[in-house]
């Protein structure tokens, strides 16, 4: 590979606290060789492939912590093609994969297998999960030591929560001595049975049952408690409410180390958006009061939630075609979550450090991988984006197989000009 | 064969009746004056009209019903419709068919008005996005019963010449009740006071935001109220442990002489049915014309379901 040298470009690695304008230079082997403002054109030889940006941003390649592909039993939802191509043009280099497909993978053949399948299909650097416990039945847990020893990064059960106190002590036991990260979603599932969205008056008006901010909270105080006995690594998939933050905030001022999560639409959009039963909203965790919305970017900005995911989760138009209690939940946002975060800083809600920060070297850290920075050495996954560029989001030119965004129509201003992985452009406005 | 001529439609009503949410409070008033010319025609001897002649109803229930089924025939009948009534409930669903696909079927038959009753919240607005004829809602989970909402009113309104400045109670299980959210919204527009009580497991969260007082007392809540509606405790609803037993519910939120005492002295009982009775109502209090309207709610369910029709089938 040709040595490239990216010129004029305003830089920001929250990993080295780089704001600055600056040059980067790609070694030929697709790592980074140098970094910031002391860099100049003249310290490359005249062969190396100029690149000159023009002022705008170069980022590290977005980590994103949950995304969901197809693959296998879904392909007609998303395949590892289609969710390389929608990550890329939305600026994600690496992204952690769900193991609720068909077959669940939660053993180790289906590890080869995924693995194999992500290595001849996929253009971005993919992180599988296994399954936390066997067939996400939240009994019997699964072979963390095997499956991780076969490059599984992390354990959840997506979309559910382990609702056995005794299970999840013995795994949370178990886990502390591999030192294997937990992805816990946090719903009790006696308090959210049959809800589909925040409990409260819009669900009263819709007619439809709530979610009440306490099925959360009260498995975030088990863990928490259970946390303590069982030091492990845990990670709080995502939050969705005010309620959970102040027990974050405790413990988190008490010293104990996990780490939280918060998906995008949580960020960006409340309970008031579903309007007229608009199912592409239904979202799990569910879309709460404006208050809460306002709390996670605060509890952002304070540090109590480390992480920003797309939460990312195709679904067909059959499974959204339905009266609201039957719709599927989730929402596609691979594409769109650098751009909707960036909606933060352009209302001044956030530092663009901070989302910049919360979308690379934070879950790079929690999943104990060298990306989200762009140190010296490191894989030269880069993103590089027009900050103030408008747009407006057309569920039918994103890359998705699927198409059930919960932000259809929505202005941004922020677009991504060029990403590239290992130092060889894969997209390309 | 007597005839109305139809010449107060509004121009500019809504196509569908999905929900009083979604309802003028002209469109109600509407409704409710053309209702009452229907009551005397039901009373007297020739009660058919050919008002609807040619059009098709459908009347399309997910989940069984018994008068507002029966109501919504014998009203497309009366105004001279040609009515079908299916019952979904062990038809296309079992067979896998979703809403939107039974909706395309009906949809190409080109019927004039269709009538929906469905378990789930939000199933006719999902209907009448797919369908082009107008969908009224008969009933859907727990969100609105519109047509039910518009009797009580008339009903009301029948006995006591108006609505505005009466002070409604509701009392049972509001949390389950299409019945008590439609009739929130109605009697707020049309000007009364509403009451709910309930116990606290059956109370939704936030309903004040709805503009209603919540009571978990008969004596605080019926307090100076004119018009006292009952729910039927929807023991079918009920999955999971909401209370301890019927005994223990009649004895503080069952209706009785006695506590029927704690609202004003011409206080008028209501009842959407069908009635538990001696779980949420004394059967001889249920029975007394003197204070029960039961009987004329489901006698002007008929009249306002034909000014439904009639406003809404074009």
């Amino acid at each position: 590979m040709k040595e490239k040298i990216f010129i004029n470009a305003k830089i920001i690695d929250p990993s080295q606290n780089i704001d600055e304008k600056g040059c980067l230079i790609i070694d030929n082997n697709g790592k980074v060789k140098a970094i910031g403002k002391d860099i100049k054109k003249n310290d490359v030889s005249p062969s190396v492939e100029i690149i000159d940006l023009k002022n705008n941003l170069l980022i590290p390649g977005i980590v994103d912590m949950k995304a969901f592909v197809g693959e296998p039993g879904f392909e007609y939802k998303e395949n590892f093609r289609t969710l390389s191509q929608a990550a890329l043009a939305g600026g994600v280099t690496s992204i952690v994969t769900m193991p609720n497909t068909n077959p669940i993978i939660d053993n180790v053949s289906m590890v080869d297998f995924i693995i194999r399948r992500g290595r001849d299909k996929a253009s971005v650097n993919l992180f599988p999960c296994a399954a936390l416990t066997k067939q996400m039945e939240g009994k019997l847990m699964t072979e963390f030591g095997l499956l991780s020893d076969k490059g599984i990064i992390g354990f959840s059960d997506v979309k559910k929560t382990v609702q056995n106190t005794e299970t999840m002590a013995r795994i949370m036991n178990y886990a502390s001595d591999l030192g294997v990260l937990i992805m816990q979603h946090t719903e009790d599932f006696e308090l959210s049975k049959n809800g589909c969205i925040n409990e409260g008056e819009i669900s009263n008006r819709l007619g439809l049952e709530g979610i009440s901010q306490v099925a959360e909270k009260i498995i975030i105080e088990r863990d928490l408690t259970l946390l303590s006995e069982y030091p492990c690594r845990y990670h709080i998939n995502k939050i969705s409410s005010k309620k959970s933050l102040e027990v974050i905030e405790k413990n988190k001022k008490n010293g104990k180390k996990f780490s939280v999560g918060v998906s995008i639409n949580n960020l960006s959009l409340n309970e008031n958006d579903i309007g007229d039963f608009k199912t592409f909203l239904k979202l799990s965790p569910p879309l709460r009061l404006e208050d809460d919305r306002v709390a996670l970017v605060e509890g952002i900005k304070n540090g109590l939630i480390d992480v920003i995911v797309s939460d990312h989760t195709p679904e067909d138009e059959e499974s959204k075609r339905l009266p609201f209690a039957q719709a599927a939940t989730g929402a596609i946002g691979i594409e769109t979550l650098l751009p909707l975060a960036l909606e933060m800083y352009h209302n001044n809600s956030l530092p663009l450090n901070k989302i910049i920060e919360t979308l690379t070297i934070n879950p790079s850290k929690i999943l104990k991988i060298n990306k989200g920075t762009l140190k010296p050495g490191s894989d030269a996954d880069i993103c590089v984006l027009d900050l103030e560029a408008p747009w407006v989001v057309k569920a039918d030119s994103l890359k998705s197989k699927s198409k059930n965004t919960a932000i259809e129509n929505r202005k941004l201003q922020g677009k991504i000009l060029m990403t590239f992985l290992n130092g060889e452009l894969v997209f390309n406005q | 064969m007597a005839v109305i001529k139809n010449t107060t439609a509004i121009k500019s009503s809504p196509k569908h009746l999905l929900g009083i949410q979604n309802l003028s409070i002209l469109q109600a008033k509407k409704i409710l004056e053309e209702a009452k010319s229907f009551i005397k025609l039901n009373r007297s001897k020739s009660k058919k009209l050919d008002l609807l002649r040619g059009k098709t109803q459908i009347n399309l229930f997910f989940e069984p019903s018994t008068r507002t089924q029966s109501s919504f025939d014998l009203a497309g009948k009366r105004l001279g419709a040609d009515v079908m009534t299916m019952n979904m409930g062990n038809s296309a669903l079992k067979k896998g068919e979703t809403l939107i696909d039974t909706a395309m079927t009906l949809n190409a038959m080109h019927p004039d008005l269709i009538v929906i009753r469905h378990q789930d919240s939000g199933a006719p607005n999902l209907l009448s996005q797919k369908v082009n004829c107008p969908v009224i809602n008969a009933g859907d989970g727990r969100r609105e019963h519109p047509t039910q909402a518009l009797l009580d009113a008339l009903t009301i309104i029948n006995r006591k010449n108006k609505i505005e400045g009466l002070k409604i109670a509701i009392c049972g299980d509001i949390l389950h009740s299409r019945v008590a959210r439609s009739n929130i919204y109605l009697m707020n527009m049309l000007g009364a006071e509403v009451n709910v009580i309930a116990p606290k497991t059956l109370m939704p969260n936030s309903i004040e935001k709805l503009g209603v007082k919540a009571f978990t007392n008969m004596k605080k809540g019926l307090d100076g109220c004119d018009i006292v509606m009952m729910l039927r405790l929807q023991n079918e609803r009920m999955q999971g442990s909401f209370l301890p037993s019927k005994r223990e519910y009649y004895e503080y939120f069952g209706l009785t002489p006695e506590k029927l005492k704690y609202a004003n002295k011409d206080a008028l009982i209501m009842h959407p049915g069908p009635m538990n009775r001696g779980v949420e109502i004394d059967t001889k209090l249920a029975d007394d014309i003197n204070v029960s309207l039961v009987k004329e709610q489901v006698e002007l369910g008929v009249a306002v379901r034909m000014a439904c029709l009639k406003m809404y089938c074009k």
